[in-house]
C-alpha cells in the first residue's frame, strides 16, 4: 500500500517559513480553501494554517543550537483523529494513506483535535469546520500537472530542499532511503501513532568557543570603551 | 485544556437528569418490595419528567460546541469506534425511555403484564424503568469514555473518570430527588437524601484518588519527544506567529494556577460536606428548604468541578505552543 509522507531535513532547514507561506497561497486559492484569518492587520492576527515552523534553542548559552521546526499533520499510519470523528468526516485515504477532513461532513465538534498529540489540526473559524495538511491532495493527484509539479506546495517552494516528498512504504523511494540512511525518526513515538512524516535528525556540529571570543577586544569606535584612554597612540592616529 | 461551558453544562446536567430518573425508578423498585411506602403514580412521572427537562437542556447546551450545529444529525454515523457517537444515539433513546416511563405512570398504565414469583408483578413502568436504567448507565459511560478514551490527555486517561462521572451524576440525581420529595412534601426525603449523602461520599473518594493521581502524574511527552532532539535544554522561542490561533485557544485555559487552585478548592467544598451538611440538618430540623439548597450548591459545585476537569488536562500539543516570541 502506498503511504504518502514528507520527510523533512532539520539539517538544511533555515527558519524562513516559505513552506508556511506557500502552503496558506495554494490551498487558500485551491481545493481545500479559504484558509480564513481573522485582524490580519490589527493587534490580534490569528487565523488557519496547514503547516507552521517554529524555533526552538537546544543548549545553553554560549553552547547553543538554533532549530527551526517545521510541522504539519503528520499523516499517522494509525491516525487517533480517524476513529473518535462521529461523523466520519475525518477519513484516511485507502489509496495513498492521506488523512483528510470532508468538510461537508465536519460539524466542529473539535474531538479530532483533542485526540491529535501533535496539534496538527484546527478550526477554520470562518467556516466552522475542521481544517488540516492535505498533503496537497489536488496537486499530487492532478494528472494535468507534470511530473514535477505533482508534489505538496511547500515541497516546491523550500529554497533549501529541506522536504522530501514520496512514499515511505517504497523501499526504494528518496524518502525511504533518506529514512533509512540518514537516521530518520518519528514524533512522539511513545503514543504510537506511527507518524508517515519523519524528520531527519541534525547532524553533530560541535563548536568551540573560547572566553576571548565573546569579549570585543579591538574597539576601533569605542563604543563600549571601558578602559581609560590616556593619550597613547590608536588605530585613530594611525596614518594610513 | 480550555474549560467550554457548552461540555460542562452538558454533563453535569445530564448526570443530574439520569441520576434523577435512576432514583425515581429506586423509589419504584423499594416501595414494590415494600421497603418503602408506595407513592402516587404522579410523582414518579412528574419525577422523571423533571429528568427529561434537564436531559433536554444539557442536549440543547451541547449544540453550543459544535461549529456547525445543523448537521449534528450526522454524528451518529460511526458508532462502531467513536464514543461521541454512541452518546449521540444513547441520549435520544434515554429521553424516549424516560418520556415513556413517565407517560406510562400518568397513564397508570400499572396493570401487570405476567407475574414473576408470587408477588413481583411486572407492569410497563417496570420493564420501561429497567431498560431506562441501562440506557442511562450506558449514556454515563459513553460521555465519560469520550474524555477518558483520549490517551493523550493523561489526567483524563482514567477509570476514575468513568467512575467519577457516574457517581456524581448519581448523587446530584439523588439530591435533587431529595430536593423534589421536600419541596412537595413527600416523606421519601430521608430515603433519597440518606442514598445522595452515600452516593456523595463514595464519590468524594472517587474523586479525591482521581485529583491524588493526577498530581503524581509523569506526562509521557516531553518537548524532547515532540520535537524528536535529545539534549536536556530544549527552550521554544518562537511559535511560528505573533499572534494567537486555534492551538492557542482550545488547550490553554488563560488562568493562573492560584484561579485553577482556588476553583479545586471551591468544588471540594461546595460538592462534598456542604451538601451533606445541609442534608443533615434537614433531617434534624425537618426542613423542606435545605435539601433545595442542598442540590442547588451541590449543582454550582459540579460546575466548578468540570471546568477543573477540563481545566486540569494538559495536552501534548501544548509542547508546541510555550513561547510566542
Amino acid at each position: 500500500m502506498t503511504q504518502l509522507a514528507l520527510v523533512i531535513d532539520l539539517n538544511v532547514c533555515v527558519g524562513c517559513h516559505a513552506c508556511v507561506t506557500s502552503c496558506k497561497e495554494w490551498n487558500t486559492s485551491g481545493w481545500a480553501g479559504p484558509m480564513v484569518d481573522q485582524n490580519p492587520y490589527d493587534g490580534s492576527p490569528t487565523g488557519t494554517f496547514f503547516n507552521r515552523v517554529q524555533t526552538f534553542e537546544v543548549g545553553v548559552f554560549p553552547n547553543t543550537e538554533t532549530v527551526h521546526f517545521p510541522k504539519s499533520c503528520l499523516h499517522c499510519e494509525e491516525p487517533p483523529c480517524v476513529p473518535v470523528c462521529p461523523t466520519g468526516a475525518s477519513h484516511k485515504r485507502a489509496d495513498n494513506g492521506i488523512v483528510l477532513v470532508d468538510y461537508d461532513k465536519c460539524i466542529g465538534c473539535k474531538y479530532c483535535s483533542w485526540a491529535c498529540p501533535y496539534g496538527a489540526r484546527e478550526l477554520d473559524e470562518q467556516e466552522k469546520v475542521m481544517k488540516k495538511c492535505t498533503l496537497c491532495i489536488d496537486r499530487i493527484t492532478d494528472a494535468t500537472l507534470s511530473d514535477r509539479d505533482r508534489q505538496p506546495a511547500c515541497v516546491l517552494a523550500c529554497p533549501t530542499s529541506a522536504r522530501l516528498y514520496g512514499d515511505v512504504h517504497d523501499p526504494d523511494s528518496e524518502v525511504s532511503v533518506a529514512i533509512r540512511e540518514r537516521g530518520g525518526y518519528q514524533l512522539m513515538p511513545e503514543w504510537g501513532t506511527k507518524p508517515a512524516n519523519h524528520y531527519l535528525p541534525r547532524q553533530k556540529n560541535r563548536i568551540y568557543i573560547s572566553p576571548d571570543e565573546l569579549t570585543r577586544v579591538d574597539n576601533p569606535l569605542r563604543k563600549e570603551d571601558l578602559t581609560t584612554y590616556t593619550g597613547e597612540e590608536t588605530l585613530d592616529d594611525v596614518a594610513w | 485544556m480550555h474549560p467550554a461551558f457548552s461540555v460542562i453544562f452538558l454533563t453535569t446536567l445530564l448526570g443530574a437528569g439520569q441520576g434523577l430518573f435512576l432514583a425515581m425508578f429506586t423509589g419504584q423498585l423499594y416501595a414494590l418490595a415494600r421497603f418503602l411506602p408506595a407513592q402516587e403514580d404522579q410523582f414518579y412521572a412528574i419525577g422523571s419528567l423533571v429528568a427529561l427537562l434537564l436531559l433536554v437542556i444539557g442536549l440543547g447546551a451541547s449544540f453550543f460546541h459544535l461549529g456547525r450545529p445543523e448537521r449534528a444529525w450526522r454524528s451518529a454515523a460511526m458508532w462502531r469506534t467513536s464514543w461521541l457517537s454512541r452518546e449521540v444515539i444513547i441520549l435520544p433513546i434515554l429521553m424516549a425511555l424516560v418520556f415513556a416511563y413517565s407517560v406510562a405512570h400518568l397513564m397508570h398504565w400499572t396493570q401487570p403484564w405476567f407475574r414473576i414469583g408470587e408477588a413481583l408483578n411486572v407492569d410497563a413502568t417496570l420493564i420501561l424503568g429497567l431498560l431506562g436504567t441501562i440506557a442511562s448507565f450506558a449514556l454515563f459511560v459513553s460521555t465519560a469514555m469520550i474524555y477518558a478514551s483520549v490517551k493523550f490527555l493523561e489526567e483524563w486517561h482514567s477509570t476514575f473518570t468513568v467512575i467519577n462521572f457516574t457517581l456524581l451524576g448519581l448523587a446530584s440525581g439523588f439530591m435533587l430527588a431529595a430536593a423534589y420529595s421536600a419541596y412537595i412534601g413527600n416523606p421519601l426525603v430521608s430515603f433519597f437524601g440518606t442514598w445522595a449523602v452515600v452516593l456523595t461520599l463514595v464519590s468524594l473518594l472517587s474523586r479525591g484518588a482521581h485529583l491524588r493521581r493526577n498530581a503524581r502524574l509523569k506526562h509521557k511527552s516531553t518537548v524532547q519527544t515532540a520535537i524528536g532532539v535529545r539534549h536536556t535544554a530544549v527552550v521554544q522561542k518562537a511559535q511560528g506567529a505573533m499572534g494567537g490561533s486555534f492551538n492557542t485557544r482550545e488547550f490553554f485555559h488563560g488562568r493562573s494556577p492560584e484561579t485553577v487552585r482556588l476553583v479545586r478548592n471551591s468544588f471540594l467544598v461546595l460538592v462534598f460536606p456542604i451538601p451533606i451538611l445541609l442534608i443533615s440538618g434537614a433531617y434534624l430540623i425537618e426542613s423542606t428548604t435545605l435539601p433545595v439548597l442542598a442540590f442547588v450548591i451541590q449543582y454550582i459545585g459540579l460546575i466548578a468541578e468540570r471546568w477543573y476537569f477540563f481545566a486540569e488536562a494538559k495536552h501534548p500539543q501544548n509542547l508546541y505552543y510555550q513561547s510566542i516570541s
